[in-house]
């Protein structure tokens, strides 16, 4: 293993000196999911119904759209982060982690792209026919 | 690097018994890529119906109310009150505090007790609602 000696880093195996960022955008967005989760299961135990029409209608408020659409980014976010340690603890083939990572981003950024063009069209269009 | 059997290994390394700590520990894992999987995957859907249409949303909200629904849901709800707890708790060993023997048992298990009861909360307060 290398030990962060340039020859190291190249190969990918020595300190890519991202931990401590890594590290702390793992609790910033800690913080960013605690808050906006919570305002999440709060607001939907508090709308009158979880029918299509209240939630298109409650989606399409600018002041939910917004935050909803940042509870996506941290959330995917935060969970890029955790997952990523998680396949660097138990996936120890050098290829297989490197593809397990790759479809990890695939996912994180693809998920949250998803979620937030959902809210997108839903607070620019309105309720579909 | 060659190991000769005839040397002691570290006794630590072999003895040692289950501790709340420890299920804490295991637990924010399972939980975490529980709630990254199953339920960020759900919640894509649910928004991803909502901007689909009626139709799509009635489909999501049957499959979400069927008996396995509602059994994901609760489950997801406990996972996320569980994660929510011991990741508070995190953030108090970040601090470099709650490290004692007694102070770091007491508040792993607390961190179940309250995700158990905040579970409890929130689906009492769903089912016999708006009464309190």
């Amino acid at each position: 293993m290398g030990t962060g000696t340039g020859i190291g880093r190249v190969r990918g195996l020595g300190s890519a000196k991202h931990g401590a960022h890594h590290w702390l955008a793992q609790r910033y967005t800690a913080v960013g999911n605690l808050l906006l989760v919570l305002w999440l299961l709060f607001s939907l135990i508090s709308l009158p119904g979880l029918d299509y029409e209240s939630v298109v209608g409650w989606i399409a408020n600018p002041l939910v759209a917004v935050p909803m659409m940042l509870m996506l980014v941290s959330i995917f976010y935060h969970l890029r982060l955790g997952m990523q340690v998680m396949l660097e603890d138990y996936v120890h083939d050098k290829g297989l982690s490197f593809l397990s990572v790759l479809l990890l981003n695939f996912y994180a950024i693809g998920g949250a792209a998803a979620g937030i063009f959902a809210i997108a069209k839903i607070a620019f269009t309105g309720a579909a026919d | 690097m060659a190991r000769t059997t005839s040397r002691p290994l570290s006794p630590h390394l072999t003895i040692w018994k289950w501790g709340p700590h420890m299920a804490v520990s295991i637990m924010h894992r399972v939980t975490g890529n529980g709630l990254a999987t199953v339920g960020a995957l759900g919640l894509v859907w649910w928004l991803m119906a909502a901007a689909i249409g009626p139709e799509a949303y009635a489909t999501f909200v049957r499959c979400a109310t069927s008996p396995i629904g509602y059994l994901v849901m609760v489950g997801l709800s406990w996972f996320f009150f569980q994660h929510l707890c011991s990741g508070l708790r995190h953030f108090v060993l970040d601090m470099g505090a709650g490290y004692e023997l007694r102070t770091n048992k007491s508040w792993s298990i607390a961190t179940f007790i309250m995700s158990a009861l905040l579970t409890i909360l929130f689906w009492s307060y769903i089912f016999f609602g708006k009464a309190f």
